[in-house]
């Protein structure tokens, strides 16, 4: 086990080290750069321009603009953005909260809904809410999810005007649990509408599998009641798979959704990607792309290992 | 399509503060704000830079108009407004030497930062030392690097020695923002610096009170204010990236002034009926163009630009692209300038003439429908904003303009942070759609983008990126930073002005026309060409009572 942990550690970081490179690479050789948001400006002068491109070190060869960032980076380091001058932790870790507390609210309720309908869908197979479950998570995968959240403002925030149309709270308002709730039912139901459509189908198919299985028929023969061969037997081990795609969108919670987060005007990481990028803000998407990349080696990580936990005839050596 | 008449435009200004500002002298008693409130400006863009002298964008200004105060500041109407300063120097106060090398300004007593502390001249001679440290990544040093030294007498008197006459100079000091220098003297690293960032301190009407990331700021009234207490409590800058969400979060109530790029035109005509709302029409001094490089063989012929004004439908794009809202223009200045000369020919749309004139200068229609002189096809590329739909539609009507009389036009657009990099300043274009202000702030000088030693892709300086070149052009500028008296300047200008419309150096399109809604019953909102954002005048904004 600590010979496989060590393995799977080094390989992490070379993984780590290759993103980063090629990272730094595209960012860089793309066209652009981060001072020409102020060349509009009617007094940005030809001197001012190479004054600053100076001053933020990217009149330098990039092997060594790369190499001063990596060894930033070893050093806690992560240098400071561009636009504003304050530490790239500090921006980043400024967006992590409300961030946090949209996804999770999303997978909730995807998670909540998805297992749920799944589990259904598979039991009642072909039956009308299985069609319309299947109808349902199919039309729920195909809309955009702009369309969707904008169709959520109109109706419910324009017509009906029950929720607002969007914000992390009431501008200007002291902070209270319930109308950070109000503010946060439709962005999260936007995102997790989505998400469930993949969790119903992940689940269905899964439980479906399971379902026929010969221990199943066994512990029916048994006389085991119906819901307890469902939700004990059947479900515990169809779980399996199901665990993958938790991994798989563990990053997802950190990195955000930046189309959601735009339309809700909510002040995520997504957010903070796009508008980096609209800054060629460097320091802060190489950042925000470690991030994410040690957030997916962990999440591969520690799939692996829950399939050990959950699944007993998997053994790592 | 929505035109808009006359009478739509004074029923408008007239729904809402707007009113107060046209016809003062019908202004009533009701119209003085009450105490208290909030006033929330939604902007699609983020606030992130609160030190006024490091590089920023037009959204920060905006709350730097809050939080500090610069010696004066232009007013809505072009004039300069005392602000740090008890009066605008001038040569016959005294206050500028007769040979324009000397500025000296009185400063106003009492006046205290945010922290208690009081402002001194100290703090001015300090903003400029800041501007000038090598070591500090200013934005800016125009009107700082003309400077030879800067003199502090007393507590209450400032005095500047240029190196040469720099008429702009007030201009130039009207945007130099004062910082403290009990604050960032002792500061190890004035880039990185808590204030410019956390905890801006400034003399301002109001305060940094605090900041969510990403979402909003709230600057908080300062009562001690030199120039009284502000009526609101409070001012909250709220960023919202989407026009759209913008557009409906100020519908829905949640915005009440929409800053900086205002209401897309697209929504004007729902927006006019909306109830509870005031929109203003707010000319801005920038200018559409199309900009020639000229620096690429098509361009250096007179007949070809001439040729292509006439050939360009500079009423549909008005009309058919944006709403009608947007003034036709002929020069660089707004109308609302002091030196805006009213007499420039007016456009003609004429293919007929540019297809003659074509002619007449040589070039031939070739077999391929293309215009061709000497082996040259007259076939180039025009570059704007990648996703800016109403420039793009611009773009399809100017080819289809310019394909009738037998030229072709390439649409080569890149994103913002590739187009407006070394492409614009190093002039790689063959022509840009561009919104350009020429001028900084309400002076009309604009030597180094027009002048003929201004071009960055030949010295490294300036920017001068449609690199244009005539002498009589050059000296109409040179003289125009030389001369202090304002009506001999203006009558310079004004011939500048003529010059470059009748050698079309640029084709001019439209003078921009920003459509702002404010909430009925906020008083006070001034838009303001002459300064960067129109937050200029946050201190006087107020609720009706």
């Amino acid at each position: 086990m600590r010979t496989y942990l060590a393995r799977r550690v080094v390989q992490s970081l070379v993984v780590l080290f290759l993103v980063s490179l090629g990272g730094f690479s595209v960012l860089h050789l793309a066209p652009g750069g981060p001072i020409a948001i102020y060349t509009m400006s009617p007094t940005m002068s030809a001197e001012d321009v190479e004054r600053l491109t100076r001053l933020l070190g990217l009149d330098q060869p990039l092997h060594v603009q790369y190499t001063k960032w990596v060894r930033g980076m070893v050093t806690a380091d992560w240098g400071r953005s561009y636009r504003d001058g304050r530490t790239v932790g500090e921006v980043i870790a400024d967006r992590i909260p409300a961030t946090l507390v949209l996804m999770l609210s999303a997978f909730v309720v995807a998670i909540v809904l998805g297992l749920a309908t799944g589990i259904v869908s598979a039991v009642r197979q072909y039956s009308v809410f299985d069609h319309a479950m299947t109808l349902g998570a199919m039309v729920a995968l195909s809309i955009p999810t702009f369309w969707l959240g904008l169709m959520g403002i109109y109706v419910f925030a324009e017509l009906l005007r029950v929720l607002p149309p969007g914000n992390i709270g009431t501008i200007g308002a002291p902070f209270s649990l319930a109308d950070r709730l109000r503010h946060l039912a439709l962005p999260a139901a936007t995102l997790g509408l989505v998400m469930v459509a993949t969790w119903s189908r992940y689940t269905r198919a899964s439980m479906l599998e399971v379902i026929g299985e010969d221990y199943i028929r066994t512990a029916r023969a048994k006389g085991v009641a119906g819901p307890v061969v469902i939700l004990k037997h059947a479900l515990k081990n169809a779980l399996l798979p199901l665990v993958t795609l938790a991994g798989l969108q563990l990053p997802l919670i950190f990195s955000g959704a930046l189309v959601t987060e735009t339309v809700f005007t909510w002040p995520g990481m997504g957010r903070l990607f796009v508008d980096s990028i609209g800054y060629r803000d460097y320091p802060v998407l190489m950042g925000l792309l470690i991030l994410t990349s040690v957030l997916v080696v962990v999440g591969n990580l520690v799939t692996d290992l829950l399939y050990a936990a959950i699944d007993p005839r998997i053994r790592h050596a | 399509m929505t035109r808009i008449s006359r009478r739509e435009v004074l029923q408008i200004l007239a729904g809402g503060g707007a009113a107060a500002v046209l016809a003062p002298g019908l202004a009533h008693a009701a119209d003085t704000p009450k105490r208290g409130g909030q006033v929330v400006v939604g902007l699609s863009q983020e606030p992130t830079v609160f030190n006024p002298l490091r590089p920023h964008i037009e959204v920060d200004r905006g709350v730097h108009f809050g939080i500090f105060d610069s010696l004066w500041r232009t007013d809505d109407k072009g004039q300069f407004l005392p602000n740090l300063a008890v009066e605008i120097p001038s040569v016959k106060n005294g206050g500028i030497s007769k040979n324009g090398l000397e500025y000296t300004v009185r400063l106003r007593k009492g006046v205290t930062w945010h922290d208690g502390k009081p402002f001194t001249a100290r703090d001015v001679k300090f903003t400029w030392d800041l501007v000038m440290n090598p070591k500090f990544g200013a934005y800016t040093k125009v009107g700082y690097d003309v400077i030879a030294a800067v003199e502090t007498p007393d507590d209450a008197t400032v005095r500047f020695k240029l190196k040469e006459p720099f008429a702009p100079f007030l201009t130039a000091w009207g945007d130099a923002w004062i910082v403290p220098a009990h604050v960032l003297e002792g500061v190890a690293d004035p880039n990185t610096a808590e204030f410019n960032t956390r905890s801006p301190i400034g003399t301002g009407p109001f305060k940094f009170a605090s900041r969510v990331a990403g979402d909003h700021l709230v600057l908080a009234a300062n009562p001690a204010y030199h120039g009284g207490a502000p009526p609101l409590e409070r001012v909250i800058f709220k960023y919202i990236p989407d026009l759209t969400v913008l557009y409906t979060q100020f519908k829905t109530g949640a915005v009440d002034v929409t800053g900086m790029q205002g209401i897309s035109a697209e929504f004007y005509g729902e927006a006019k009926s909306l109830p509870g709302v005031a929109l203003h029409l707010h000319h801005s001094p920038s200018v559409e163009y199309i900009y020639f490089n000229h620096g690429k063989p098509w361009f250096k012929e007179r007949a070809v630009r001439q040729a292509l004004y006439h050939a360009m439908d500079k009423r549909a794009i008005i009309e058919q692209v944006y709403y009608g809202v947007p003034k036709p223009i002929e020069g660089y200045l707004p109308s609302t300038s002091w030196a805006y000369n009213a007499d420039l020919p007016k456009h003609e749309y004429n293919a007929e003439k540019a297809r003659q004139i074509l002619d007449e200068a040589g070039w031939k229609l070739g077999a391929d429908g293309i215009r061709a002189k000497g082996g040259v096809r007259l076939s180039f590329t025009n570059s704007t904003t990648a996703g800016n739909k109403l420039r793009e539609q611009t773009q399809a009507l100017l080819q289809q303009n310019w394909r009738a009389v037998g030229v072709d036009m390439q649409i080569n657009n890149m994103p913002a942070a590739v187009i407006w990099g070394e492409f614009y300043v190093k002039s790689k274009f063959d022509t840009l759609l561009v919104g350009i202000q020429a001028s900084v702030g309400d002076d009309p000088d604009c030597l180094n983008r027009i002048h003929s030693k201004y071009i960055a892709a030949e010295t490294g300086s300036g920017r001068n990126v449609s690199q244009y070149k005539n002498p009589q052009v050059d000296k109409l500028l040179e003289d125009g930073v030389r001369e202090v008296d304002r009506g001999k300047r203006r009558t310079i200008y004004v011939k500048l002005q003529e010059t470059l419309r009748s050698d079309l150096a640029y084709l001019p399109i439209f003078s921009y026309v920003r459509i702002e809604g404010v909430k009925q019953g906020m008083l006070n909102y001034k838009p303001n060409s002459n300064v960067l954002h129109n937050t200029w005048n946050m201190h006087e904004w107020g609720w009706r009572a």
